[in-house]
């Protein structure tokens, strides 16, 4: 008769280590929530703590006022000029970092010989391993005085310096996850360019960018979600005032210099200036996260056709 | 069809991959102390039919078992839904396609399996790793160097490694994947000839790719086409007088 | 088309291959850019930084004159916190990256947590602070502490530590687990035994760079509120009596790098711009040693374990 019981030597420990293997994956299956756990914690901390703030400020005031003076008498809450500082220095940013990061992606995936890859890799890491305050105070002592012999009228606080210092930090970033798109374009297409006669940079230009499209859209994308989000380069170097200008030679602040600028200070909890970073905090949340999202799906397309 | 004593029983034994049958109704008696060879085109199911008998399938999600593999004395149906396949693991190991040890020691690899199970005296461990290693006629390539990283034998060292590694744990049955696959004629010469001297130990189940291999070494062999079993029997009878058209073809090459 | 002559295609030929040699100048040009700006950046760091960088930086508060500051308070602030971020994000990560790897079955949760480990990587750091300000320092009324700040930059590297753990697990090969399934170990037992140990030196890299990442970051610290004035240090972990060992140091105020250096950085007396780049160069070399470590474990790794 065919048992369905065990009953060998093995059998004994069989529920114990069904007990002990039950119990591990749970607290590994905890541990992985605990991610979610915290886009949860940061949603609801940005919204409990600009509930209190929207009851003070209609919604219509905050998108349209041209001004933002919280902590003055006169307090005026529109985020306009913080938005404007945010655009300005992003866009600059954006201008130097595409170009280059492009053509540094297509020059290391295509171009570079192997021995110029390994060492030059290791530099662009370190480029984006610097610490953004180190990049804050390079705009500020060295980039700024240099933009200043060329355009004699530039403030010392500006957003050019910063947004330009800021496109430096992004490019490695775009280059390396362009590069990995690039590199994922499958060897057979470009033997199939190579084999028609193509040079290296029509293949890259007529192949590899528009099969690798979506990955290097990407990688701009996410590089522009970093710049929105970035902030000791702009604290430091585009000055703290809000300033509602799209002229990249004015000092302005941006979304996330406003917060620091009132951590800096001494804030008690529940006041109106507490509430405001809270309120810059869920702005700022809200563009990169449509950014972000933007992103992930053009990455996820990108993965599925290869 | 088989006079010796049974150590294993396959009854109408189908196997899903999701809503894919892989195995159809394989009815099928195991010899003890015996080699049975599975043979097939690729894709016939033999390797799909081996991983059955220690349970290999239930990693992955989606693949369902339906019939019986009663596994003798104790009559346990190791196919059967409240049976743990990590106890079924404890009684039948397996050699893979390519030898796969551990990035560890030669020591290490082989005492494994005991650890698993509880062993922890060093001097047990001793024994078994050296008798194992004997059992696996690798002793003598690899005495003197046993805490030297596995990774540094040649691939039929590491393929008699394995073989050691799973007969370290004493196994009832013994399961070879195409273990030859990936190794040059001499190292594969030296695998068969072991198998020969394992299976007056252990009863041993090998799918091969290989029929002059499945000719040398083993005493029964099954045919399998598309998930069916063709044909099984004698070793002799199969490759001289085999009763299914299929099996004549593929062994004199016509396809496969 | 009309018909073309050898010489036409040779001279076509020689047009794109002028055109290949132009962007690779281009190419070269715009490497240069970068390492350029990496060049002027340390240079000017070094130059500027150089009268200040020696010992007394080290051993000394920060004070009101230029020449007698230091970043004591600093540097032990950093280490402290890095200790706390260290200790809860590696298990954190780990774990997480153990269980989407080898457990999760393919589903909306599991794909819920995929998503967000991704959207969370490309939550700005800022974000962060606000979140500790609100969570940490006032509702779990941890204060503005180093256990606040540690867990903060724990949070903030988590998705760093859990996609490279995830990445070096990924890099195990499946007939490894095979081989130890087959041999009766379960599930654990294959992760504990074997998946863990071969894919340490990947998760270490991953570790170590996160960690650099932390140990740089401004913005959040500030948000809860790091004081950029401290002249005492926290209390010594070490005590004199049983157990030996204290956790107070884990509630007291603190400061860090890179908030003495921007807090240098915005005084207006010029003088004080050395120091900041005195702190600059040290925190500089302390990434840089970082990266290079990680760097240098993950070729180990790979020279010693070849699949």
């Amino acid at each position: 008769m065919p048992s369905n019981k065990a009953n060998n030597k093995y059998s004994g420990r069989s529920r114990l280590r069904r007990v002990r293997e039950f119990i591990i994956e749970s607290v590994l299956f905890l541990a992985a929530l605990s991610s979610v756990a915290t886009t949860f914690a940061i949603v609801s901390i940005l919204v409990i703590e600009s509930i209190p703030f929207f009851r003070h400020v209609p919604l219509l005031d905050f998108l349209t006022d041209a001004q933002w003076t919280p902590l003055f008498d006169d307090a005026h809450y529109g985020i306009m000029p913080l938005m404007a500082g945010t655009l300005v220095t992003t866009a600059v940013a954006l201008l130097v970092a595409i170009p280059l990061g492009t053509i540094i992606a297509i020059y290391l995936c295509e171009f570079a010989p192997h021995r110029v890859r390994e060492i030059i890799k290791p530099f662009l890491e370190l480029l984006g391993a610097v610490p953004t305050v180190v990049f804050g105070y390079f705009a500020l002592i060295f980039v700024t005085p240099v933009l200043q012999k060329l355009i004699p009228a530039l403030p010392g606080f500006n957003m050019l310096s910063a947004g330009l210092v800021m496109g430096i930090m992004i490019v490695p970033y775009i280059a390396s996850v362009s590069e990995d798109a690039m590199h994922a374009v499958p060897k057979h297409i470009l033997e199939g360019s190579y084999a028609m006669g193509a040079t290296r940079f029509q293949t890259a230009v007529r192949v590899i960018i528009p099969s690798a499209f979506s990955g290097i859209a990407a990688a701009y994308i996410l590089g522009i979600s970093r710049a929105v989000g970035e902030t000791m380069i702009v604290a430091i170097a585009a000055g703290q005032q809000p300033n509602l200008t799209l002229n990249p030679m004015e000092p302005a602040a941006t979304i996330s210099a406003y917060i620091v600028q009132v951590s800096l200070g001494d804030l008690p909890h529940g006041s109106i200036g507490y509430q405001t970073i809270f309120v810059a905090g869920l702005s700022l949340m809200l563009i990169t996260l449509i950014f972000n999202i933007v992103g992930y799906f053009l990455a996820k397309r990108f993965r599925e056709v290869y | 069809m088989v006079d010796e004593k049974i150590k294993a029983e396959v009854r109408n034994l189908n196997f899903y991959y999701g809503s894919v049958k892989a195995l159809k109704d394989i009815n099928l008696n195991i010899a003890e102390k015996k080699v049975t060879a599975l043979i097939g085109p690729s894709g016939c199911g033999k390797t799909t039919y081996l991983r059955c008998f220690n349970r290999m399938h239930d990693l992955y999600p989606n693949n369902r078992y339906e019939g019986e593999i009663i596994l003798h004395p104790d009559a346990l149906n190791i196919a059967g839904p409240d049976i743990d396949p990590i106890e079924v693991r404890m009684r039948i190991s397996m050699v893979f396609q390519r030898p796969n040890p551990f990035p560890k020691t030669i020591y290490e690899n082989v005492a494994y399996g005991p650890r698993v199970r509880g062993i922890r005296r060093r001097s047990e461990l001793d024994e078994r790793v050296e008798k194992s290693l004997r059992g696996a006629a690798i002793w003598e390539e690899a005495k003197d160097r046993l805490h030297d990283l596995a990774f540094n034998l040649s691939g039929g060292q590491q393929q008699r490694l394995c073989i050691a590694r799973a007969l370290a744990t004493d196994p009832e049955i013994l399961l070879f994947d195409e273990p030859t696959s990936a190794l040059d004629p001499i190292a594969t010469a030296k695998i068969e000839e072991l198998i020969l001297e394992l299976k007056k130990e252990v009863t041993i189940l090998i799918v091969t790719h290989n029929m002059q291999q499945a000719a040398r070494v083993s005493d029964y062999t099954a045919f399998m086409y598309i998930g069916e079993l063709i044909e099984f029997d004698k070793t002799e009878k199969v490759f001289t007088v085999p009763s299914h058209k299929l099996t004549e073809d593929y062994i004199t090459g016509r396809f496969g | 088309m009309p018909e073309q002559s050898i010489d036409d295609i040779r001279r076509m030929i020689a047009r794109h291959k002028l055109r290949d040699h132009i962007f690779a100048i281009v190419g070269i040009l715009s490497l240069m850019v970068g390492i350029l700006t990496l060049l002027a950046l340390f240079t000017e760091l070094a130059i500027e930084g150089a009268p200040r960088i020696g010992w007394k930086l080290f051993a000394s508060f920060p004070s009101r004159h230029p020449e007698e500051a230091g970043i004591l308070s600093a540097w032990v602030g950093t280490t402290l916190i890095m200790l706390v971020t260290a200790a809860s994000a590696v298990p954190l990560g780990v774990a997480s990256a153990v269980y989407l790897e080898e457990y999760a079955r393919k589903n909306w949760l599991t794909a819920i947590i995929e998503i967000n480990v991704t959207n969370l990587a490309g939550v700005p750091s800022i974000v962060y602070g606000l979140l500790a300000l609100g969570l940490f320092v006032y509702k779990l009324d941890f204060g503005q502490s180093i256990l606040s700040a540690g867990l903060t930059l724990a949070l903030l590297i988590l998705p760093i530590v859990i996609v490279s753990a995830r990445e070096a697990i990924r890099a195990v090969p499946g007939s490894i687990r095979e081989a130890a399934y087959a041999l009766g170990a379960t599930k654990w037992q294959t992760v504990r035994d074997h998946v863990l140990p071969y894919s340490l030196g990947g998760i270490l890299t991953g570790t170590i760079m996160g960690l650099s990442r932390a140990i740089g970051e401004t913005a959040p610290v500030i948000t809860i509120g790091a004081l950029t004035f401290i002249a005492f240090l926290p209390q010594s972990p070490f005590s004199g009596d049983f157990p030996f060992v204290s956790f107070r140091w884990l509630m007291d105020p603190f400061t860090v790098m890179p908030i003495q250096m921007f807090n240098w950085t915005s005084r207006p007396e010029a003088a004080f711009q050395h120091n900041a780049a005195a702190a600059g160069v040290i925190l500089l070399v302390m990434t840089l040693i970082m990266n290079g470590i990680a760097i240098y474990i993950r070729y180990r790794f790979r020279k010693r374990i070849k699949w």
